[in-house]
């Protein structure tokens, strides 16, 4: 599925400069949108890896139309009537899924990498700041029972602000549901690899995110447990630049490697084929 | 000076006036009389406060200076209490402890969060927010009560993990998922008891039990009122409403099947007699212990598996 047609470009009239710009967040420059996409949303100037919906994370990783899509009829309900300024939980789950057209913040199902079958769950930053709620934690729960009983590789792409504040208690729970879903694939020695991507906080890097057989992240991405703001206020003295980075985490040992975007697809096909002999 | 909170004052005021006519004639029937009117004025004021708390003033409850701390549950409830120390890579956190111990004729493997009884204890013990070492050092613990065939009972009592700058470099969130990895399938029983606050990941790290219990004025959350107010009320001091919206008090976290019981606590809190607190605490943790010593390994990580997949509440 093309992003951008050629054609398309040359039957409009001459287009306003957005129309053929992106600019990267990061560094601000602009860089053509053919290419902008073509790179797989990565900044060609400073390699700023942009975030992906869960659906263009489907398209860069997986074998194309391998992916089929499994509980997405799991979305939230509204279990403490959470009502606050902005509004109601009802409210902003309602825009979440009209905006993404999601029904949660993670996309689940089975697809193949380089013809290895594999299960994926995938979180999508834009609902909801990919926060763990009860449906996200059912969906990666139910994903992690799959891989068990088929005995496939479990692959979770990360990208969360951590636990659903709006779900109360019910939300820091699916940090353990998850973890007892991984904790099975253990013991009957299935692979589950962990992809961080920007960002990873809070209560997902506290559970599954950082407890892969291998665990991969993309560079420059923001992984940590608690904010920025509130380790300066405690300690009362500012963080390195390179805090809570991917390339911090690799020095200090808790991730398996950095891996550029256009190389993902390679780099997973490497590592399952030593998961599946 | 006393340790009361403004919603209690009422209640202050009348046994300060109790204490003054006491000690003004002891001896004068007349007063006793009026003594005894204020006495029964005072517990009927007392139990209409405590009936009708706000989840603010059970966190305030949660959070009372002399409310009753590990050290004391350990000197109460247990016996032959030996703490072992270290995580066996950094260092020996004491936000964090833990050790062999007998509840009554039961050897167990005791871990908890570690708050102070004075200022002094809570900086040495970084006022119970564990560092990543606490949660490895726990986890150390937990593994060894797996190797000894000893069930587990822990303590939560913390405001969270500590979020320093060191913590993040150790890995905070690498210690907690791991913990929360292997509890789920450790092969002993384990049983939770929230007795202050149960501080979000920081508690739940060592809190994935086969039972989780809570005293009556504990409260357990996903983030602190305070954190969520100055996010979603983009104020701090809104914090009372956060603690309302977000159902963090015992009685709203057993229906929503968080825990599973109910710990009775003195009127207005375990400080105000913490002999009454321990005995009921010791029965509750004696009475789960004895029904889940006799599972199976199967049974019981079968079950612990069932209990964590039914958490949470979503549409299908």
């Amino acid at each position: 599925m093309p992003w951008f047609t050629k054609s398309k470009k040359e039957t409009e009239p001459k287009p306003a400069k957005e129309d053929i710009w992106i600019l990267c967040e990061s560094c601000k420059a602009h860089v053509f949108k053919e290419d902008w996409f073509s790179n797989l949303k990565v900044c060609p100037k400073c390699n700023y890896h942009a975030k992906l919906t869960a659906y263009e994370r489907v398209e860069y990783t997986l074998d194309a139309g391998s992916f089929k899509e499994m509980f997405d009829t799991i979305t939230p309900s509204d279990p403490l009537e959470f009502v606050y300024p902005k509004g109601s939980y009802a409210d902003r789950v309602n825009e979440a899924m009209l905006n993404t057209g999601l029904n949660e913040s993670v996309v689940t199902g089975t697809g193949k990498i380089a013809d290895t079958t594999v299960a994926v769950a995938i979180m999508d930053f834009r609902f909801l700041g990919g926060s763990l709620g009860s449906g996200t934690g059912e969906k990666i729960l139910l994903m992690a029972n799959y891989a068990y009983h088929h005995r496939i590789p479990y692959l979770i792409f990360s990208a969360s602000g951590g636990a659903r504040m709006h779900e109360g208690a019910l939300s820091l729970m699916q940090m353990a549901k998850t973890c007892a879903g991984i904790a099975r694939l253990n013991k009957k020695k299935v692979p589950y690899i962990s992809i961080l991507t920007d960002p990873t906080t809070g209560g997902t890097s506290a559970s599954f995110a950082m407890v892969g057989d291998i665990n991969i992240a993309e560079p420059g991405a923001l992984i940590g447990f608690a904010g920025r703001r509130v380790i300066e206020q405690t300690i009362k003295q500012k963080l390195p630049e390179n805090f809570q980075t991917s390339e911090f985490l690799l020095e200090h040992g808790f991730l398996d490697m950095i891996v550029q975007r256009n190389e993902m697809k390679k780099v997973l096909k490497q590592v399952l084929s030593f998961c599946t002999r | 000076m006393d340790d009361y909170f403004d919603f209690e004052k009422p209640v202050y005021e009348i046994e300060k006036t109790i204490e003054k006519l006491k000690g003004l004639s002891p001896e004068k029937g007349g007063l006793s009389d009026e003594i005894h009117d204020l006495e029964k004025k005072c517990q009927t004021m007392r139990e209409e406060i405590y009936s009708r708390l706000t989840p603010w003033q059970m966190v305030q409850i949660a959070r009372h200076p002399k409310r009753p701390v590990l050290q004391d549950y350990i000197s109460t409830i247990f016996t032959q209490f030996i703490e072992l120390h270290g995580d066996r890579r950094f260092s020996d956190d004491q936000a964090l402890i833990g050790g062999f111990a007998m509840l009554g004729k039961n050897p167990v493997m005791l871990i908890g969060h570690n708050k102070g009884k004075n200022l002094e204890q809570n900086i040495q013990r970084n006022f119970a927010q564990p560092n990543p070492e606490g949660y490895r050092k726990a986890l150390r613990l937990m593994k060894l009560a797996e190797k000894y065939n000893l069930p587990i009972i822990s303590f939560v009592d913390t405001q969270g993990a500590y979020p320093g700058a060191g913590a993040e470099e150790r890995g905070q969130a690498e210690a907690i998922a791991v913990n929360l990895t292997e509890m789920a399938t450790l092969e002993v029983p384990i049983i939770t008891v929230i007795t202050g606050e149960g501080g979000s990941g920081g508690a739940l790290a060592i809190a994935v039990g086969d039972v989780v219990l809570m005293q009556s004025y504990s409260v357990y959350s996903v983030i602190t009122a305070e954190g969520c107010a100055s996010i979603l009320w983009r104020d701090a001091s809104f914090a009372p409403q956060a603690a309302e919206a977000m159902k963090i008090t015992a009685p709203s976290l057993l229906e929503l099947g968080i825990i599973d019981e109910i710990i009775p606590e003195p009127l207005g809190g375990a400080h105000n007699d913490p002999e009454a607190a321990a005995s009921e605490l010791k029965r509750s943790l004696l009475k789960h212990l004895k029904r889940i010593t006799g599972y199976s390994v199967s049974r019981l990580t079968h079950k612990r598996f069932e209990k964590y997949s039914a958490m949470g509440k979503f549409s299908k």
